[in-house]
């Protein structure tokens, strides 16, 4: 690998753009292709052996509301790979005393996840528990691609902003894309463990594994 | 957002992996680059996963569970000095001279490279 093609597959992922490098494995010779893998992968032409590498971009998640269980959140999905955003507009919840060497938004929800682009690799979860704050940014997330959407609330709560939402003009079908209540069924109690079982919920979505959500 | 942007960048592992190989570059160090392309059976890091190597033996990413780190990095000295690219397989039933087994029972194929700065090329 030359200098410049490491700084190509750098520059990609900093501006989170997709980028396939294709790697002849007898000589080592290299270029980028424009052609559409689904993954990394082996690929065998004309009596030469490539490994093709797809750099897809990381996986972000957006935590709506800047509370306890959001403490305890940022670390773990910053262990599992995820780029971490805290949205609040209440900064003396969304500080960096709170949230060291997170990236903070304090607009309003709707904005600030807009804003943030979440794309298809773009986890969103609602913690705030103030609908003031979590509808505005539930809506935002359902007009964006992202693969998970978590909403902390219990099933009655949810019921509630699911009767929002319809007003809003959401369908049915949007809204089952909301995994509420969030996280997977562990019995969580704290916010620590409440962290633990959403965080199990979004990998899992993730790697497309359906499993049973919360009981309320 | 630079905030944001600059938390993104402190937990893309993939990123952390070249941005060692390109620091050490700028250091004046010669680098490798370990790259798994293939595995069979139960394997602890996925196709794509790198390891980048430094002359001075510093090493950043991985490319199994710890059970070949060491010699992938041993040949990526060798690859580094003679600037020529290797396909390294190991498995449980190897008995070729890379005597490292996968304590998962798996199977992995590693390209390991040189990372040549562009200076380094012309020369």
């Amino acid at each position: 690998m030359n200098r410049a093609t490491l700084d190509a597959i750098r520059a990609a992922r900093r501006s989170r753009q997709e980028i396939a490098l294709v790697t002849d494995l007898a000589t080592g010779d290299q270029h980028f292709t424009d052609a559409t893998f689904d993954r990394s992968q082996i690929e065998m032409a004309d009596a030469v052996t490539s490994f093709v590498h797809v750099f897809r971009p990381t996986l972000r998640l957006i935590v709506v509301g800047a509370v306890h269980i959001a403490q305890k959140l940022v670390p773990l999905a910053r262990l599992a790979d995820f780029a971490v955003s805290v949205v609040d507009p209440r900064e003396s919840f969304a500080s960096s005393g709170r949230f060291p060497d997170v990236g903070l938004a304090h607009a309003w929800p709707d904005r600030a996840v807009t804003d943030l682009a979440p794309d298809s690799a773009t986890a969103v979860v609602t913690l705030s528990h103030d609908p003031k704050l979590d509808d505005p940014a539930l809506i935002s997330a359902l007009r964006s691609p992202a693969f998970y959407i978590g909403a902390l609330g219990s099933r009655k709560t949810h019921a509630r902003r699911l009767d929002r939402l319809r007003e809003a003009g959401f369908a049915d079908a949007d809204l089952t894309r909301i995994h509420a209540p969030v996280g997977l069924s562990i019995a969580a109690v704290s916010p620590g463990e409440i962290a633990v079982s959403i965080m199990a919920e979004i990998i899992a979505t993730r790697h497309g594994r359906v499993l049973k959500t919360v009981d309320s | 957002m630079q905030n944001t942007d600059n938390q993104m960048f402190e937990t893309d592992d993939i990123l952390a992996v070249l941005d060692h190989a390109a620091h050490w570059l700028d250091a004046g160090q010669r680098v490798a680059l370990a790259t798994v392309v293939q595995t069979w059976g139960s394997s602890p890091r996925p196709v794509g996963s790198q390891m980048a190597i430094a002359e001075d033996g510093a090493f950043e990413g991985s490319v199994s569970g710890g059970c070949v780190e060491g010699a992938v990095i041993e040949t990526g000295r060798e690859v580094m000095l003679d600037g020529k690219p290797r396909l390294l397989t190991f498995g449980v039933t190897d008995d070729d001279a890379w005597a490292v087994g996968l304590a998962c029972g798996g199977t992995i194929q590693i390209f390991v490279e040189p990372v040549l700065d562009d200076e380094a090329l012309s020369q």
